[in-house]
């Protein structure tokens, strides 16, 4: 594959076939993350932590060295390796049930002590490892192997927004939510990404990017009718775009009490 | 000082450089201490968001290759087990002290030995076994943590301290030796995760998951053939009168041993023959020891601030043959030395009444 000049492996990334399913958007959220890690010039002092889940085999996918977390403690795990050795890159990657369910704890607080690391978090609405459970992400009426009759806001609320949540923290520097549904939505997505990373290399905070992403095996379409599943059902739900940024001085600090 | 505070002061002297923990009494003094000793040497203390987080930070710091520590009691530590099997799994070296407080659930804030089956018989998930040190003295304390550095680093395998709330509550003279040697050669640290260059060595992955079955036999074969070594070479024990003459002995480890040493001493200038082993290292049980001194005796009483936990490694050691009693105290309740010495009498008697 590196002989072509049309389509070449990004250095991040091993050359090895992936167990990802059909019309899965891991490995194209796996690809923009190894050619910003090239990118930014970064991939030899970078260090990923992969969950429980889909992508719980990231570490033979990036050409970096790699740690394998419990099920939701990979900002935990980010957090010891970034505090025991500030000078590399830490990144977790992380699916909805791992970071929005198990590790809401790990997650919240690592965004906010301001942990300087990168966390992606892909959205698919479900647990994808684990055959098709319900998961905090996923949408009312939604039919997984635990709901069968379609999720039941009366029994298991509204679907979770991380980015929405984290943003409301004051520490973060970087929130945003992308998706790789389309090709144009796939390029902002990956300039996301290497503006997350940035932040991180430029010693900045902690930053998020969310993914929006499908799950056609789970959620029982074909690839191409998951994408526009996605668009229609998740999309208005779960909005794109940059939720909190150092630049922009989006903070969401409260008013000061008036005085007693 | 403080026994909580020599632990901490011991973690700094063994180069030490990251503490990550979550309150919890009895043990608070512990990260107090290395929040404010740490950031003096140039360290990292993190006070996580939970038990389950601490532990996690752990893995991911020793994981890169640092000497990091955190400190827990009881109910702190069962939160701790999901990451202590993973680091097992990974062989990654961390200390964990544990300043056990009586349970089970909430239970107390008071001394206790209840956690001996969760830190020596497993605890987590999954086959593995932890190195298990349990101090008796404020010194000892401060001598088995920097030990435990060592042995962490190279095993590559979790170490416990396993003391009780009076170890850490305690005041008592502490030495630390500037000239102190390592008590195991310190391997070079190359399968941690320190960024990959693409030469020299391989690309570090700190992972126990292995969906072969072949593949992870032989990882836990590999684990296994660790441990073999560990509870051969690693057997820590106090002996005291054993190479005289006794009718009973007495094992006890921690605090209590302290008591019973007490008591002990006490009844021998009556003239009553009593002799007593204090197991240092839990895991591995110093069974050789406790089996050839039991012999000599004909009969053991364990004492223990639990039901009963220690007193079935005894029993392993010493066969089904020898008569040993137990005593043992939970709640946080302490044993005196009047009580160990009524307990020592009441075998003596039946020893004699046997005959």
């Amino acid at each position: 594959m590196r002989d072509s000049n049309a389509f070449n492996y990004p250095q991040g990334l091993n050359e090895v076939v992936t167990h990802y399913c059909p019309g899965c958007t891991h490995g194209i959220i796996h690809r923009m993350i190894a050619e910003v890690l090239d990118e930014l010039g970064v991939r030899e002092r970078t260090v990923g932590v992969s969950p429980v889940g889909c992508a719980v085999l990231a570490y033979n996918y990036f050409s970096t060295d790699y740690q394998e977390a419990s099920h939701g403690r990979a900002p935990a795990v980010a957090t010891g390796i970034k505090r025991a050795r500030p000078d590399l890159m830490v990144y977790t990657y992380q699916g909805d049930g791992d970071l929005a369910s198990i590790g809401m704890a790990e997650i919240i607080h690592a965004a906010n002590r301001g942990e300087k690391i990168t966390v992606v978090f892909v959205n698919n609405a479900i647990y994808g490892m684990t055959g098709g459970q319900m998961a905090p992400t996923t949408m009312p009426g939604q039919v997984t192997s635990t709901s069968p009759r379609g999720r039941d806001i009366a029994g298991a609320g509204h679907p979770i927004r991380m980015v929405e949540l984290i943003s409301t923290l004051r520490t973060p520097a970087f929130v945003a939510r992308g998706t790789v549904v389309r090709p144009l939505q796939a390029i902002q997505t990956k300039q996301l990404l290497r503006e997350a990373f940035t932040h991180q290399m430029e010693g900045r905070c902690f930053s998020m990017v969310e993914i929006l992403s499908t799950c056609p095996t789970n959620w029982g379409m074909p690839p191409a009718e998951a994408l526009t599943w996605l668009e229609k059902n998740m999309m208005p739900y779960y909005p794109l775009g940059v939720f909190k940024s150092p630049e922009e001085g989006i903070d969401r600090a409260p008013a000061p009490l008036c005085a007693l | 000082m403080k026994g909580c505070e020599a632990i901490g002061e011991a973690a700094i002297r063994a180069n030490c450089t990251l503490f990550f923990g979550y309150p919890i009494t009895p043990q608070n003094e512990i990260p107090e201490y290395m929040s404010r000793r740490l950031p003096e040497v140039g360290g990292t203390f993190v006070q996580a968001e939970s038990e389950v987080a601490a532990s996690n930070m752990l893995y991911g710091a020793a994981g890169a290759g640092e000497r990091v520590f955190t400190s827990s009691s009881s109910p702190g530590i069962s939160l701790m087990q999901e990451a202590v099997s993973y680091m097992a799994g990974s062989q990654l070296p961390v200390v964990i002290v544990n300043i056990m407080r009586a349970g089970p659930g909430l239970g107390g804030i008071l001394p206790s030995q209840a956690d001996y089956f969760q830190a020596t018989k497993g605890g987590g998930h999954g086959d593995y076994r932890l190195l298990v040190l349990a101090p008796s003295s404020v010194q000892e304390a401060a001598d088995l943590v920097q030990d435990a550095f060592d042995l962490a680093d190279y095993y590559r395998n979790p170490v416990v301290i396993l003391a009780d709330g009076l170890i850490g509550q305690m005041m008592e003279p502490v030495e630390f030796k500037e000239d102190r040697q390592p008590c195991k050669p310190l391997p070079v640290k190359d399968w941690a995760t320190t960024g990959w260059k693409g030469d020299g060595r391989p690309r570090a992955i700190v992972n126990s998951l292995f969906l072969d079955p072949t593949l992870l036999e032989h990882h836990n074969e590999a684990l296994t053939a660790k441990y073999d070594v560990m509870a051969r070479d690693e057997v820590r024990s106090a002996e005291y009168f054993t190479d005289e003459d006794y009718d009973l002995l007495v094992v006890a480890y921690g605090s209590v041993a302290r008591v019973c040493l007490s008591a002990i001493r006490q009844l021998r200038t009556e003239g009553k023959r009593v002799a007593l082993v204090r197991p240092i290292s839990l895991y591995p049980f110093p069974s050789e020891v406790v089996d050839r001194a039991a012999k000599k005796a004909g009969r053991v009483l364990v004492v223990e601030l639990s039901t009963g936990q220690m007193i079935e490694d005894v029993r392993l050691a010493v066969g089904k043959e020898m008569p040993v009693a137990f005593h043992g105290r939970t709640g946080g309740n302490l044993v005196t030395p009047d009580e160990a010495r009524e307990k020592i009498l009441a075998q003596l008697a039946q020893k004699e009444a046997s005959k």
